[in-house]
């Protein structure tokens, strides 16, 4: 079963200049890791150092949030398509949420 | 390795940028910078990541700060407005190159909250608007290892007659 995770273009430079990888994964979650696993450098900056996705990377499986979905355990078929869309978020340093 | 980076935009679209945080001020401004990066419309590996030609910025992509709870001193993207942004960018044979906001009453410097929601390659603007006057506008781009951000040099001349 494959599935087609898109490689934004930021992050196109620690994938071998790829815009896409092919991979072979059950959930959401799996193609990540798997993907993190083949290419090293993308893991620090799509997840946390204790392995949670970032906040501002938001992941889409088919053009659906997979946060409205069932998270990293969201399912996969063979032909989805994942996208990794970060939000963009700044400021001062006073006050920090 | 020490690199030097370097973005061209227009005066008038450099001006646009410290518009828009006049705008907005005391509120934070926030919008995507649209433009070419020669080192990625190559696809051999000659050039080593990060380095090559500088980048233009030829169009802006002016968004709505979606924090409402605290506009002062934060800003938000989602992740819709992101790919509008793109969208947008594609549709003018550009691409998305980074990101511009304003710091209303603060210098124009990345803070911490900055570098925890950034990713390399990005450039991002960031105006000082103070007492409502657009001033200092400075580049950065986040590390490899997120440690931190290099300042890029601002050609404001470069790219003149590009648009």
């Amino acid at each position: 079963m494959s599935i087609k995770v898109m490689i934004p273009t930021p992050l196109r430079v620690y994938a071998g200049k790829r815009d896409s990888a092919d991979i072979a994964a059950a959930t959401v979650g799996e193609a990540l890791g798997r993907l993190t696993s083949e290419f090293d450098e993308l893991r620090k900056h799509l997840f946390t150092e204790d392995g949670k996705l970032r906040a501002f990377v938001n992941v889409y499986l088919n053009d659906e949030d997979i946060r409205y979905l069932a998270k990293e355990n969201t399912p996969t078929k063979d032909g989805d398509t994942i996208s990794i869309i970060p939000s963009i978020a700044g400021g001062t340093s006073k006050n920090a949420d | 390795m020490s690199e030097i980076l370097e973005i061209g935009i227009s005066a008038e679209l450099a001006a646009k940028i410290g518009e828009h945080g006049v705008e907005t001020y005391p509120y934070e401004c926030c919008g995507a910078l649209l433009g070419r990066d020669p080192s990625f419309t190559e696809k051999d590996d000659s050039e080593a990541k990060g380095h090559g030609p500088s980048r233009e910025i030829l169009d802006l992509f002016p968004l709505v700060n979606r924090r409402d709870d605290s506009p002062r001193n934060r800003f938000s993207v989602t992740g819709e407005d992101v790919r509008e942004a793109e969208k947008s960018a594609s549709a003018q044979g550009l691409e998305v190159v980074g990101w511009y906001h304003s710091h209303p009453d603060h210098p124009a410097r990345p803070s911490e909250y900055d570098r925890d929601h950034a990713w390399p390659w990005y450039s991002y603007i960031i105006v000082s608007v103070r007492a409502g006057v657009a001033q200092d506008m400075t580049s950065w781009r986040l590390k490899d290892d997120r440690s931190g951000f290099s300042e890029e040099k601002i050609d404001s001349v470069k790219v003149g007659a590009a648009v």
